[in-house]
């Protein structure tokens, strides 16, 4: 059995038990929040549709293999595989961007490959840094951001460095 | 990103059409439209089941239970502001909210956390050390459960969607420590010129 089995099962139990320990009404407020859920898929079904088939264009037009193999010296460097590359380049900017990358690498590796594991974890990993930091800022009305943007990205850039060899130490190539 | 959008087909075309992809190009147009309506779907169901979860998580108070735990964390990052005030008070809701991935109900906290910090620190166009600590934190992720990515793994027909879990927590740690270090070290470098 693996750990990771045993923690959804728990979350999901442990969470509905403390749910009626503390007297919520458990059925109408998970419904409530469902809801919620539901329309953060609808939100993101119109701009998918476009993201998806750019992906989709980019990568038959044949400039994503350019691109790779131009950056993929760097890559192999810290046991990063090269197709998860415009992962890393949308992540920063656009969530729906990234899942639609996703889809692609995972459409074409597979999922339990080692390119799509990367690419998952990549994705749980990190957040979308400039959308965050212009939302937040434009709140304010902070036009000066100072180091702002360079502190976030080194969390996007360390993610990077250490995602390949992470998952490879976990499930090997 | 609105350049980006009109640059990116315009790109793609040119470089399809140099290397004889044209077919390909138009087949992966009229096929992706229809994936992408299947991949909406096949993530809603997980979507629903964490957002509702999380949502009878927050009724039971785990979130100000949470937002208890970590107040000593967040006392050492955030200099300056007052206990207990309600900058603080919001960020740890804020940060509490993205741990348990309430996407929908961290961005409001953090925003009204930007500007609670904003009025205790008499901000003006420029941002305070403790603004850039809550929008770093809030762009590296400190969700536990990396729903989005185990849904699509799920949609995608892994057979442990869940397994990716620890990977997940090291990388996080991994960023999370050197996004909050670099903001510390960053901020001495970038002073703030306008003295109040």
């Amino acid at each position: 059995m693996n750990f990771t089995d045993i923690v959804v099962p728990c979350l999901v139990a442990g969470i509905l038990l403390i749910g009626l320990i503390r007297n919520v009404d458990v059925f109408s407020v998970f419904c409530e929040g469902a809801a919620d859920g539901l329309k953060t898929c609808a939100d993101i079904l119109p701009a998918l549709v476009l993201l998806i088939m750019f992906i989709g264009m980019l990568q038959a037009s044949g400039i994503v293999e350019a691109l790779t193999s131009l950056l993929q010296p760097l890559c192999s460097a810290v046991g990063f595989p090269e197709q998860c590359v415009p992962m890393v380049l949308l992540r920063p900017f656009s969530g729906s961007g990234a899942i639609a990358v996703y889809d692609g690498i995972a459409s074409a590796e597979g999922v339990d490959s080692f390119a799509g594991r990367v690419a998952s974890v990549l994705l749980g990993a990190s957040e979308t840094t400039f959308y965050t930091v212009a939302v937040y800022f434009s709140a304010v009305k902070v036009k000066n951001t100072r180091h702002a943007v360079p502190a976030a990205l080194c969390a996007d850039f360390t993610a990077w460095l250490v995602c390949g060899i992470t998952v490879m130490l976990f499930f090997g190539v | 990103m609105k350049y980006l959008l009109g640059a990116v087909p315009f790109v793609a075309l040119v470089f399809g059409l140099l290397n004889g992809k044209a077919a390909d190009m138009s087949s992966a147009i009229l096929d992706k439209a229809g994936e992408a309506v299947t991949l909406a779907l096949s993530l809603c169901g997980i979507m629903c089941l964490w957002c509702g979860l999380m949502r009878v998580a927050e009724g039971a108070g785990v979130v100000k239970l949470v937002a208890k735990l970590m107040s000593p964390l967040l006392s050492f990052l955030f200099k300056g502001l007052k206990k207990g005030g309600r900058a603080m008070q919001l960020i740890s809701m804020n940060i509490t909210a993205n741990i348990l991935g309430l996407g929908n109900a961290s961005t409001p906290l953090g925003i009204s956390a930007m500007q609670a910090i904003a009025e205790e620190e008499n901000a003006a166009d420029t941002a305070t050390d403790n603004m850039v600590m809550l929008t770093v934190l809030n762009t590296a992720s400190l969700q536990i459960i990396p729903t989005t990515a185990a849904a699509l793994r799920a949609a995608h027909g892994a057979t442990r969607p869940m397994e990716i879990l620890p990977c997940v927590w090291i990388v996080s740690a991994y960023s999370v420590v050197i996004t909050v270090a670099a903001a510390k070290l960053l901020a001495r470098r970038f002073r703030r010129r306008k003295k109040e």
